[in-house]
């Protein structure tokens, strides 16, 4: 609420109507697209009778193999055809593979001029050290951020099927969920307090020196998830989410998005017009050089480790 | 050098036939974890050190921590995986 | 005989290199392995599992297809950079991409694995198929 408007005058700014609009209180749609609103869950508490019969049936259907001839044959049938198809096809790959060039071989068809401009010219053109590091973020920028994408939407996705919104049954799962636990085991606490700081300490050194040595964004992002795992399921989820509840997920995953797509926005619009993009690439060897690879680098490790995260979250307590 | 790649090859072909065929939900999950770490040794053979990282850190920590967890929800840790047990489960209720 | 034709460009025997490629003939075997898991297993875990192993022997297939003998680990060191010095860097870029798609692939399917457990108690497929017919859908 502004206070320095009134009441009436506030609710005809532009601020007012955006905030109302990001917050979901007014849908622009309504009266447009409507959704027909869903059949509420039916609960089973009087129908625990049934659902005994129901599966007593599915029992007697499934299983019964003493009554139901053709149901013998056709799961032998199935069975036998399906072991058939299986030998057929490791028969003819494995008559492919007969075929193709002997691996190791350098003079492979797929070692072609593409790898050997990506090598000779590689470290000049991006700056970087480690070349399949470089041949990806800066060649190929498109393909991970397609990948990225995916990670995002394989998130939401999870959070459709997972997520508790209702305050009760939220409550019952967390209950549920450390009810049949040792709360406090004192192994699992001694080992996580060592192990976490070193965990997360070297899953940014992978993701820092991605354009050097061996690893990345993917890496990096990967074993600090892992760390972030750990460290939740030695303490509780408490103590996780003292810095990483939902609002700063929400806030980590779609910036780190937003910025990987707006680098890539502006290299497109300089490259395809010709413009010189004045990004500096350094010199090789350094840790800062290489250009947008070390900003882009802890973006996808950003996305990757909040990705982990919340895929263990979103299944342990349904949320996160 | 050749040799030592002849038996991990083979021992990836091993747990990945015993995951077939093994009862326990539980037990399968346990070998597919030794799988994951079996390729990451693979990948160094075949001079990739990034892709050893990602699978060790994704393949053995992440998947598998995210099938145990899916075992727990669901109240499967100790149930078995494949139909025989309850064939003859219902064969004996019948008798 | 077909099969030991001797082929005149690079002068390689086509046909016979089963031996010579072990690890994609591995890899095509765990192919199989993983398929047919996915087919005769009425488990939903165990089809789960058989598909993430059809995923890691695609990538060990690419993955051989980018190794060279003999040349190190695609990272410039002592400012070598001749392409005669390092293995193809192509197929592990693409690699790198699969393993941790296949992550999220595997997420979901067990979320989804969750949430049918918890509408039909089972997590046999033909006793879920069974119950679908029975509602209709």
């Amino acid at each position: 609420m502004s206070r320095m408007k009134s009441e009436e005058e506030y609710r005809k700014t532009k601020a007012f109507h955006f905030f109302r609009w990001l917050s979901g209180e007014k849908d622009p749609y309504i009266g447009n697209l409507e959704m027909r609103p869903q059949k509420e869950y039916m609960r089973a508490e009087d129908s625990i009778l049934d659902r005994m019969r129901e599966s007593q049936m599915v029992m007697d259907k499934v299983y019964d193999t003493r009554h139901n001839r053709w149901l013998l044959l056709f799961r032998r049938f199935y069975r036998i055809m399906a072991v058939i198809f299986c030998i057929m096809l490791a028969g003819l790959l494995l008559f492919t593979v007969s075929y193709l060039p002997p691996t190791g071989n350098a003079s492979n068809p797929d070692n072609n001029e593409v790898a050997s401009r990506y090598i000779e010219s590689g470290m000049q053109e991006t700056g970087a050290v480690n070349i399949v590091t470089g041949m990806i973020l800066t060649y190929r920028a498109f393909d991970t951020f397609g990948e990225t994408n995916v990670l995002f939407i394989a998130t939401c996705c999870v959070m459709i099927m997972l997520m508790v919104e209702d305050a009760e049954l939220k409550k019952q799962e967390v209950m549920n969920d450390r009810r049949f636990e040792p709360k406090n085991d004192a192994i699992l606490q001694g080992t996580a307090m060592v192990l976490v700081p070193v965990i997360f300490i070297f899953g940014i050194y992978i993701i820092l020196n991605g354009h050097l040595s061996p690893g990345g964004g993917f890496s990096g992002g990967a074993t600090i998830g892992a760390g972030m795992i750990l460290y939740a399921s030695a303490f509780s989820f408490k103590d996780t989410q003292r810095f990483f509840d939902e609002k700063v997920y929400k806030i980590a995953k779609i910036s780190a998005l937003c910025v990987y797509g707006l680098i890539g926005i502006y290299y497109y619009v300089t490259g395809a017009n010709g413009i010189e993009n004045h990004i500096p690439l350094g010199i090789p060897g350094h840790i800062v050089s290489a250009g947008i690879i070390f900003p882009i680098n802890i973006c996808v490790g950003l996305e990757v480790a909040c990705t982990m995260y919340a895929f263990y979250a979103l299944f342990r307590r349904g949320g996160l | 050098m050749t040799v030592f790649q002849y038996i991990l090859l083979g021992f990836l072909v091993v747990c990945a036939i015993s995951v077939s065929f093994s009862r326990k939900l539980l037990n399968s999950i346990l070998i597919f974890m030794s799988y994951s770490l079996v390729m990451s040794i693979i990948w160094i053979c075949l001079e990739s050190p990034d892709l050893a990282i990602t699978e060790a850190a994704v393949g053995a920590g992440v998947t598998s921590v995210l099938f145990f967890v899916t075992l727990k929800k669901i109240h499967a840790i100790d149930e078995s995986g494949t139909k025989d047990e309850r064939e003859s489960m219902i064969e004996r209720r019948r008798r | 005989m077909r099969f030991m034709h001797y082929s005149e460009e690079e002068g390689c025997k086509v046909g016979a290199n089963l031996l010579n490629n072990y690890g994609e003939a591995v890899a095509m075997v765990l192919f199989v392995i993983g398929f047919g898991n996915l087919m005769l297993q009425s488990n939903l875990i165990k089809k789960i599992i058989g598909l993430n192993i059809m995923d890691t022997a695609v990538y060990l297939f690419l993955a051989e297809k980018g190794y060279i003998t003999g040349r190190a680990a695609p990272i410039v060191a002592d400012g070598v950079q001749s392409a005669e010095a390092y293995i193809n860097p192509v197929p592990s870029g693409l690699v790198l991409t699969g393993i941790v798609v296949s992550v999220s692939v595997s997420a979901l399917m067990l979320s989804l694995t969750i949430r049918l457990y918890q509408r039909y108690h089972t997590l046999d497929l033909d006793e879920i198929s069974l119950q679908l017919k029975k509602e209709g859908l």
